[in-house]
């Protein structure tokens, strides 16, 4: 059989048939890239062991256009966005699974391009792909790729963080500045040629979470605000934990060329989405010792507090504006930025 | 963000607000309208109202484009989609407005292919883009759902105008554009304000990006006739506090006159490339419902007949059909200032921004969607 051809080749619907041309694609493409010991085994399933402690699973599907954007793909986004969602458990990613949905036509160019990068993206992060799949549909059917993946982690008994856990009084932190993977999705989805491009900023956070663990703060909450941004996970938070909150418009750090995008495009970055970036919510007296240990983790330099957990009966997340005012961060209405991640 | 950051500095607003405390006198209210849904959205998004003393109640006003259109526009548009299967475009806001039977574009959107005609829905970002979706579909009916007040009007012309050089027989308008000093008009001549008084408007913070098209001249008859000061002012909030600045000392010193608060963007005479553009493609239509203020003389344009090819009211021969309002919707009181939006029974509860009853509550720059988003917390007892 002729080896795949990576310059000019593309998916055909025999690629997705089980037969050779599947397993051909299987094992020239996938898993020579993404190689390891579980998945050299060739199984449908992974047996993997496991340390003590409690087993964390989190899943995430990802349908971004465009695959291809400043500072990342799809590839390396689907492996930080999973374990991204299993480190904000307080848990320590240790496997992924990865799921494909091909469309029919799709240049294996492309596909070889976006698998490299999430065989970086898994060897950086020292969390192996250990068993996975793939469908290819008909033309038309998908918009070129669509990835999902499952993490497993571990976190011990008792010490996982939870989105119910926010009290009145405790401190909210950010680790860096908001919006740069939504605004780099739309820069380039609508042709905005900046003077400097925006950049995703697609990382695994895990390495922070560590850090921030590490520092024995009193934490109770953290999540990635991923998709409908800072606002929306605010506003998840205050829903789950039953409080409400107030943050300093002036204390948010966004970088002056998605400030200037989002004017341009008439978003709010508070609901534009972020991919390595989280949001702490600590014990007040913890919050400069938080704050620290986050500002020494490369992920962290720009870590800020940026307001308080009050108690609320609305739930209502509300900002102190920069020329002095009061309004509502409210949860999103309808669509700001369609699929971004 | 230069050219920005200066009309939303905090330092600056704590010094105009000082400023309006000092002018104004404590012994009276001053009444001011914010005609356009940008200075409403303005004021809930920057929390402008906190600064501002408790004489001074600003009313929000009718200047929002999908806010006013009736909803037996939306029908006609949906008429287009299923009845002639075109594929209509518009923008976003406009797709989630109700229409009648419980249906919006945006549903009609999501709807499976019947036997019919098989119509689109498409949401665009410009008149242009929905020129190019024509340019791409050949065998396709563009209609491209045009509102707006003048700020919106050039844009279409362009498109009018270059549609018909390129000889496109595939590409038409549902126009809705209205005219903003029409709008004005219709407040003022309200019973509520001119004769029973219920709703006194001691002025006017005049449109800003209309104003760049028209200009201040048309706001000097309503100054003169009805004693009524505008100040036309910029969309950022420190725009807003100097105009609230200057009308609260025409109100003391007993002027009623147009002064320019936006002097950067706009002129006396407007843009006068942009009014040429308009009058060579649109002309008047002799009445056009609005929702809430009702049918009004003169408030909206149409194609002219040497462009009547690209009227889609023309070429698919539909007409306007009026539609009550839902019934314990109070848009209607809430776009003439009679009411606001807290009072109106349903808001925030059958009607949110998620599931709007009224088209108020639609756009950002609703005066129902403005407070439920950015300022509801006011109603709320909040304990911190």
């Amino acid at each position: 059989m002729r080896r795949l051809d990576l310059r000019d080749g593309r998916i055909d619907l025999t690629h997705g048939s089980g037969g050779r041309a599947m397993a051909q694609l299987i094992d020239e493409l996938f898993a020579s890239r993404l190689d390891n010991a579980f998945l050299r085994q060739g199984n449908d399933g992974a047996v993997l062991p496991f340390p003590p402690g409690r087993l964390v699973l989190a899943t995430d599907a990802h349908v971004v256009s465009p695959l291809f954007f400043p500072g990342g793909d799809i590839g390396c986004l689907a492996v930080h966005g999973t374990i991204n969602d299993v480190a904000v458990m307080g848990a320590t990613p240790l496997y992924l699974t990865a799921s494909f949905v091909i469309e029919e036509g799709f240049a294996l160019r492309d596909l070889a391009r976006i698998v490299d990068s999430m065989a970086r993206a898994v060897s950086d992060a020292g969390v192996p792909v250990v068993c996975g799949d793939t469908k290819v549909v008909g033309r038309g059917q998908a918009d070129g790729l669509y990835i999902g993946t499952t993490g497993a982690g571990v976190v011990d008994e008792g010490a996982a963080w939870s989105g119910d856990r926010a009290q009145p009084g405790d401190r909210i932190i950010v680790s860096g500045s908001i919006g740069e993977h939504g605004m780099a999705i739309m820069a380039q989805r609508e042709g905005l040629g900046f003077v400097a491009p925006i950049v995703s900023d697609t990382a695994a956070l895990h390495g922070l979470t560590a850090a921030m663990r590490a520092s024995g703060a009193a934490i109770r909450v953290v999540r990635d605000p991923t998709r409908g941004g800072l606002a929306t996970t605010l506003n998840e938070i205050a829903r789950q934990s039953a409080v409400g909150m107030v943050i300093d418009e002036r204390s948010l750090p966004i970088q002056p060329e998605v400030a200037a995008a989002c004017e341009f495009l008439g978003l709010d970055p508070l609901y534009v989405a972020n991919e390595g970036k989280l949001l702490a919510i600590v014990a007040a007296g913890d919050a400069e010792r938080l704050l620290a240990a986050m500002r020494a983790h490369p992920l962290g330099r720009r870590a800020a507090l940026i307001g308080s957990v009050h108690r609320d009966d609305h739930h209502f997340v509300q900002m102190t504006t920069a020329l002095g005012g009061r309004r509502i961060v409210d949860w999103l209405t309808g669509e700001q930025l369609p699929r971004i991640c | 963000m230069r050219y920005i950051d200066e009309f939303r500095d905090g330092q600056l607003a704590a010094r105009l607000a000082a400023a309006i405390r000092l002018a104004a006198r404590t012994d009276r209210t001053y009444r001011f309208m914010e005609f356009c849904g940008g200075h409403t959205h303005a004021i809930a998004r920057y929390g402008v109202a906190d600064l501002l003393p408790g004489e001074v109640r600003l009313i929000h006003g009718p200047g929002c484009p999908v806010c006013v259109l009736p909803v037996g526009r939306i029908d006609m548009a949906i008429r287009l989609v299923s009845d002639a299967g075109v594929i209509l475009c518009s923008y976003g806001d406009v797709l989630r407005v109700p229409a009648s039977n419980g249906l919006s574009l945006l549903r009609v959107r999501a709807r499976p292919a019947g036997n019919g005609p098989r119509g689109e829905v498409r949401m665009v970002y410009s008149a242009a883009d929905s020129l190019a979706i024509a340019q791409q579909n050949p065998d396709r009916q563009i209609v491209f759902l045009a509102i707006g007040f003048e700020t919106t009007t050039p844009p279409t012309a362009v498109v009018i105008r270059e549609a018909a050089h390129l000889g496109l027989t595939n590409f038409s308008v549902l126009c809705c554009h209205v005219l903003t000093p029409s709008a004005i008009a219709s407040i003022l001549e309200a019973p509520e304000v001119r004769q029973w008084g219920s709703v006194p408007i001691d002025g006017f913070i005049g449109p800003a990006h209309v104003s760049t098209i028209i200009g201040t001249r048309p706001y000097e008859f309503f100054a003169d006739e009805y004693r009524k000061p505008v100040v036309i002012a910029g969309f950022e909030p420190l725009d807003v506090m100097q105009a609230i600045l200057m009308l609260i000392r025409q109100v003391n010193a007993g002027r009623a006159v147009v002064e320019n608060e936006f002097a950067r963007a706009v002129s006396r005479e407007g843009n006068r490339k942009a009014q040429e553009l308009v009058a060579s493609v649109f002309e008047l239509r002799r009445s056009f419902a609005w929702r809430g203020l009702g049918e009004l003389p003169y408030s909206a344009l149409r194609m002219r007949s040497r462009f009547a090819d690209f009227d889609a009211e023309r070429r698919f021969a539909i007409s306007y059909q009026a539609v009550a309002d839902h019934p314990a919707c109070e848009c209607g009181a809430i776009l003439r200032g009679v009411k606001r939006p807290e009072e109106c029974r349903i808001f925030g509860s059958a009607c949110t921004p998620e599931n709007p009853v009224g088209s108020c509550m639609v756009s950002p720059e609703g005066a129902c969607a403005a407070h439920y988003s950015f300022g509801r917390f006011r109603e709320a007892a909040v304990t911190t």
